[in-house]
């Protein structure tokens, strides 16, 4: 154990261990979330080369192994529990997605909801033995975002009962669904269902791509990988392109809508059911932030600590490099957003579970503003944290460049959350229309309930920022409900200016869309205050939580550097609408000096309590015990260009030059 | 060609030539670059496979290979003027780096600026010959920033007029050098020097580390490859563990500093000569960043132009995605900075050549001024290059994902240089050491002369921020030279600042080390503000020399977009300090939507003007005929993955798993 970590742990004022408990909600689950990383990490089947060792190829193929051993596990050890088998999944693939990712996030759960009886009789048991391999086909190369414009064809044809798939364009080939390209022998495919001559807009079909015994691409399908990406190595994301492929009547998936044999359409009965994946797999995003956060702190923290660098004071030993204001700005209000982002998305979890509750009863009164908060909580949190991990990534220095840092990969494997699940931008305007509809709905004299409550005192809002010195500032720095309180007027006020904005908009004869395309910027801005406002306000609830003194006192710590600095950063705002004053903005800007400083001796215990397993973080810079240097060294002479000493490039291209020159 | 991007061109109101001329700094220039571009791009030895498509091992393969033919036709073609070399190489390496590089950057530079003529005479034959293959071996694996902590040792042994090389401890072993892994049969090693039982601090030695003949690494030398990184594929970042390595007393650089055959040590008359090269280099990346941004934005805003999604008005055909106002906020704003930076980095490069004029006739005078500023700016636009490049790949959708588009390549092989040669938040405390130092002597009375001479006005600062209202505001929005002027204020008002709270820190009894670590926060943030003043001024200052009336008018507006984003951004500063009032705030916000719609028409053009062949960005969302999906669904059909049309791994794991279940 290297002596610096160890001094580290020694300066901690709480328990770690209890930390832990409240991060993963209770002992009981700290304990069986170990229990199942023990299995996997003992477990020699699961033993793997480092991917960053490994061709494109080897590493698709290392992955199919394992993914194909973890199933055989799963049944094993009968772990069905959905949060365990993400648990275990989560240590099987640390960091990584997999090929068969779709077959069981997508491609189970559509036919579990959208197949017939009959249908669930043909196709479940062979998914569920893995005869069928299936993904999930909706976009197009053309086409991500706005789904009526996505333009693959399913035509009816009542003389055979077959429907007949079309790529009828380039554009409209299916382009990026996991696990398409290599793995899959059948994709649920979305199209534009023409039958009877009527289009009937995007409905669901099983399309067999594969033939289930020789894995050879069936007549009429082309298919295949889309080529290397940023990172997603493991996964043969793919292209579909279909011509004239025909399917049996029963392969539409018709639980709510339907094809009768003659052609005749029948609609289904209502479209709020789809909905509900929807705000599940975003408010999962939520937590994806703040674990991959977490991790991008755990090994920034540990390396800064064990890191000494240049001098403070001269003569004396060169200090951690923690030890500097600068160092601690960059990563300290990450470590509080990862705090803050991981408490958030407990809330998701545990409200998306309540609410499902009342949408199996048949009451929907609190999806909308669900699907509104995690549309926004999900870009708010992704692009927070994508910009996060290279922030962390980058403070250390030249050694988080390599791919032993492991950084590079949480990165690579992160950013697509921004844009997969809805596009970032798109969700800010979601939720902003929510936001707009809601304002309207106050000034109009209705009550709103829920978080958009706040809304309610609009009338009161001036639209015109006021000149700063004019109003009345009660705001405590140290206070986090009043922090709270400022956060939420800004919100109000964000919120305001956006819906003003339109309005002025439409004075000037825009239309309705262009007005709302015009004040674009400012409604992503309102949504961005919106999710600020509900972030520091969760942080603040859950410290109500907590019983252990001293793990208060460190996560009050947290929260408030969380709420300072996201003042410091957006203080045009806070001065703009009057919600503080200059000196108050410069006394936050002091303020957060000195929580830097009370973090310190707390901050790798800190990261402890996020107990992210060596395993599970495979990260040189960011080992529990601080030996970084040996072990850097012996990961990079496992690198294959030290396979040989002399490198045929030598023989073949360097030494030839001298005769030539 | 696509028809939108016609019509786009269509749209143009300047003549996108004519600009060109204007970033290459002239017609002849122009002519000349696209004479040594078309030289690369129609030579069939230059051809090769995209290297996404292939191992490590096969990129430095074919790497070499294009290093070694590179070498051959530059003599064939007698190409010896420097920036024509720099010019040549870009193309031969389009976005990726070369395992030589520092053969012709680091090793041959230092050899001609610190042989003595003995030296020369044996040593530069040899390494222009490539005979000898040479790298820079300074970075060991536990430091970097701070030279002094350098750890690898020379001992001097007068028996045998030899010195003795060493690694003396894991931290100490040489990592990072380009091309020292694999490439280098020499490296010029950076050493404490110790004779006659004194360390006399880091001096260059020459150590031959692998035969010049087998090319396998001779006795006492352990060197590799230091295992994959984010980027950098082509090039074998190497480590160096030196084990009782003995070398002639005459491989030590003598030009300057001495070991006499007995030992006798003789001091080096001036320090200064080493720092020109280092300003020269962190010039060079600030046109570095330019390219990258603007290759970037080249990608973003042709890919924008050509593809539709969603729909503003209902009914209406899906509109190009660069109408919508978000992405033209998110892209606009970095094309106006892609233009700042390629005038900074001219600016940067002329103001380097006439100073080293002056440095070679022994005036140094200007040079403290350049140094702080190249160290600045490189971290300045470094950074906001990291984030811009993040900030298109992600307006480009999924798309910007796969390495087909390009921009995943342009940032891991970009993000380096926030670390290296300098890391940023070290340069931006090097300026501002430089910031302070000037402001206490425009506070001692003395007159400041060049870019800091805005400090003289120093004592009519308060140093207490004023309440906004407080203050009048004359600043006119829409005039470049009054909101140069108040970005002058704002760098000057933090300058100060930052002063201040160092002087605060002293007057609460900290020593003067401390007070400056613990104002590092404030420091950052002035120099931060001081580069910005100085990039806008820059952009200003080159209107003037822009006699063409349709270009002078579109770079106005790209520069008034710079500068009022740079407001909206940073509207806190400039509130808090009063440079601004509210109601002016807000005003900068209305404005930036209207210039935003003023550049749409000529976006295109802008980017096609930065003229940036096909081949050299290789992407295929950036290509300059729009027509992206047939592309890239050719690319993709050629992705290692889809060479066999089964992969084996179904065969090994999935077929098998069936019956296992």
């Amino acid at each position: 154990m290297n002596p610096d970590i160890i001094k580290e742990r020694q300066n901690a004022t709480f328990d770690v261990e209890k930390l832990t408990y409240v991060l993963d909600g209770g002992l009981e689950k700290t304990k069986r979330r170990r229990e199942i990383e023990s299995m996997v990490f003992s477990d020699p089947d699961f033993e793997e080369e480092d991917p960053n060792f490994l061709s494109r190829s080897e590493r698709y193929d290392q992955a199919v192994r394992k993914s194909a051993q973890m199933i055989l596990k799963l049944r094993e050890y009968g772990i069905a529990d959905p949060e365990e088998i993400y648990c275990y999944k989560t240590c099987v693939n640390p960091d990584r997605p997999g090929p068969l990712d779709l077959h069981l996030a997508m491609f189970l759960p559509t036919l579990l909801n959208q197949a017939t009886q009959e249908q669930m009789d043909r196709f479940f048991m062979p998914t569920w033995n893995l005869e069928i391999i299936g993904t999930y086909a909706q976009t197009e190369m053309g086409h991500g975002t706005h789904l009526r414009g996505l333009e693959t064809t399913a035509t009816y044809d009542p003389a055979t009962q077959e429907f007949v798939l079309n790529s009828p364009t380039i554009s409209s080939i299916k382009w990026w669904p996991g696990g398409l390209g290599k793995t899959s022998n059948h994709a649920i495919v979305l199209a534009q269902l023409y039958t009877q001559g009527n289009c009937h807009g995007l409905h669901a079909f099983i399309v067999p791509i594969r033939d289930m015994s020789t894995h050879v691409p069936l007549p009429g399908i082309v298919v295949g990988d889309i080529g290397p990406k940023f990172g997603f190595n493991e996964v043969d994301n793919g292209f579909l392109k279909l011509e004239n492929v025909r399917i049996p009547r029963e392969n539409m998936l018709m639980k709510y809508a339907k094809v009768e044999p003659d052609g005749t359409y029948v609609k289904p009965p209502s479209a709020k059911l789809t909905y509900g994946t929807m705000v599940f797999i975003r408010s999962l995003i939520v937590g994806e932030s703040a674990r991959a956060l977490s991790k991008s702190c755990t090994i920034a923290i540990r390396y800064s600590s064990v890191r000494h660098q240049s001098e403070i004071r001269p003569g004396e030993p060169e200090p951690q490099i923690l030890d500097y204001q600068t160092q601690q700005y960059k990563l300290f209000p990450l470590l509080a957003t990862a705090y803050a982002f991981s408490f958030v998305g407990q809330y998701m979890k545990e409200t998306y579970h309540r609410i499902s509750g009342d949408i199996n009863d048949g009451d929907f009164s609190e999806l909308p503003e669900l699907h509104a908060l995690s549309a926004g909580l999900k870009a708010f949190t992704t692009w927070t944290t994508n910009s996060g991990i290279e922030v962390c990534r980058m403070s250390c220095g030249g050694h988080g460049y390599s791919r032993s840092s492991a950084l590079p990969d949480i990165y690579v494997e992160f950013t697509p959350t921004c844009t997969y699940e809805g596009e970032n931008t798109v969700m800010m305007l979601q939720t902003a229309r929510h936001l707009v509809k809601s304002y309207r709905q106050a000034k109009a004299g209705q009550q709103l309930s829920g978080i958009v409550s706040y809304l309610n005192e609009a009338k009161q809002h001036r639209v015109q920022p006021q000149p700063v010195a004019a109003r009345p500032t009660v705001v405590d720095i140290n206070d986090l409900a009043s922090l709270v309180e400022v956060y939420k007027q800004r919100a109000a006020i964000l919120v305001e200016l956006a819906a003003k904005s339109i309005q002025q908009e439409i004075q000037n004869r825009k239309s309705q869309e262009d007005a709302w395309n015009n004040s674009s910027i400012d409604l992503v801005r309102a949504s961005d205050a919106h999710c600020h406002y509900v972030v520091v306000k969760l942080f603040t609830d859950k410290l109500g939580e907590i019983g252990d003194i001293a793990i208060h006192s460190v996560l009050s710590t947290l929260a408030l550097l969380y709420a300072l600095h996201g003042i410091t950063t957006n203080s045009g705002d806070f001065l703009q609408a009057g919600l503080l004053n200059v000196p108050q903005v410069h006394q936050v800007s002091v303020r957060i000096k000195e929580l830097l400083s009370q973090l310190r001796p707390n901050a790798v215990a800190l990261v402890d309590a996020f107990d992210h397993h060596d395993k599970k973080l495979n990260s040189v810079l960011g080992r529990y015990d601080g030996n970084v240097y040996e072990h850097m060294f012996e990961w990079a002479r496992r690198s294959p260009l030290n396979a040989t000493e002399v490198h045929e490039s030598f023989h073949k291209y360097l030494k030839p030059l001298r005769s030539k020159l």
